[in-house]
């Protein structure tokens, strides 16, 4: 298959397959680009969800982008986005036009409820898989705790814990390398 | 104005402030709304409602249902291609520089410390999320409102992707079909 067919093909299923924000997106991911396709490492995508968090514009696009211009430079960034949105034009287009009170639909309330447990579990198993590559030493574990308990019980923006966690990575570096 | 050409640049500008998950757009579009009456704050809460409820990331559903009520099918077409356009431009740039630098010791240290805090930041929202889904909204403590039937499933779907190991490779969509059957057949 074209490459970019397999690109725009690959991405609009995975709009299909996300429910919810760019984080539910992350098993998608994984199983689709990381162990399916090859297109990116584990580390790769921790380090597309970082930047993607700070640069403008919503995670899941800024990550579609990223996959697709490393793999296929600069048509292959614009041609996984444009998979990645397509299949949302038409299921909300159809929507908009033919459903009403689609969401106060009772079958639909319940099949959501269904569903947000199982993208919890996800997350849940996505974040191990992560983890087990980017928290690998003592440094890392500290970085990892402080940014959850802090993003967690606060409201700082992602933005200030992607600057300062990579300042932390350069000191912890400069550190060890001063004492070795 | 014409609308399709100020549908694109309202949701340029979105794309381009709005930083982060898919709810980050929403206080854009409310002030969006407020300005060209194109939609009601009520029409807006449909809207997250249906973005949320249907498949596609978040952020794009919003832009593509605002689109539509604002222009039909091409103002549909138009919002959500001006919410991608900065990213694609933004994130090509930020690629092409970290090639050229990505074998500088300095970037590799900085994304040793940036990968864990990455993978904190997902885990945060998973939290939340877990917190919405395994708890009834309602008033009272976290005990009171523990919502056993869905933490049943939750577990069930744990055993079924982390230790079965007829079902633990199975593509995570039929998991979600599953759930969302359950959902359905348990009236959750």
């Amino acid at each position: 298959m074209n490459i970019y067919v397999d690109l725009f093909c690959t991405f609009a299923k995975m709009g299909v397959m996300t429910f919810g924000g760019g984080y539910a997106m992350l098993p998608i991911l994984q199983r689709e680009v990381v162990e399916n396709k090859k297109w990116a490492t584990e580390e790769e995508l921790a380090d597309y969800y970082a930047i993607g968090q700070c640069t403008p514009g919503i995670i899941a696009v800024n990550t579609a982008t990223f996959i697709g211009t490393k793999y296929k430079g600069v048509v292959g960034g614009v041609v996984a986005t444009l998979g990645l949105v397509f299949p949302c034009l038409v299921i909300i287009s159809a929507i908009a036009a033919l459903i009403t009170n689609f969401a106060d639909n009772e079958i639909v309330h319940h099949a959501f409820v269904g569903i947000r447990a199982c993208v919890c579990v996800q997350i849940f198993n996505s974040v191990l898989k992560l983890g087990k590559k980017s928290v690998i030493d003592i440094p890392t574990v500290i970085i990892f705790l402080l940014v959850l308990i802090l993003a967690f019980f606060t409201d700082i923006s992602p933005v200030v814990f992607v600057i300062l966690a990579a300042l932390a990575g350069l000191a912890v570096k400069a550190l060890e390398a001063k004492r070795s | 104005m014409n609308i399709l050409l100020q549908l694109y640049l309202e949701f340029f500008k979105t794309g381009l402030f709005a930083i982060g998950g898919g709810l980050a757009t929403l206080p854009f579009l409310q002030a969006l709304g407020e300005k060209t009456h194109w939609f009601t704050m009520a029409q807006l809460g449909d809207m997250v409602a249906v973005s949320e409820s249907t498949p596609g990331p978040m952020g794009i559903n919003m832009a593509t249902y605002v689109g539509y009520c604002s222009a039909g099918i091409p103002g549909a077409v138009i919002a959500t291609l001006g919410l991608i356009t900065p990213s694609i431009i933004v994130i090509i740039l930020v690629a092409k520089v970290l090639d050229l630098f990505k074998t500088n010791r300095y970037v590799q240290d900085a994304f040793y410390g940036l990968r864990p805090a990455s993978t904190a930041l997902i885990a945060s929202a998973g939290l939340s999320m877990l917190l919405m889904s395994y708890f009834r909204d309602l008033p009272g403590s976290y005990f009171d409102r523990i919502n056993i039937p869905v933490v049943i499933l939750g577990l069930v779907m744990l055993f079924l992707t982390r230790w079965c190991k007829y079902t633990k490779k199975l593509h995570p969509i039929i998991f979600i079909i599953v759930s969302a059957i359950a959902g359905v057949v348990f009236s959750l």
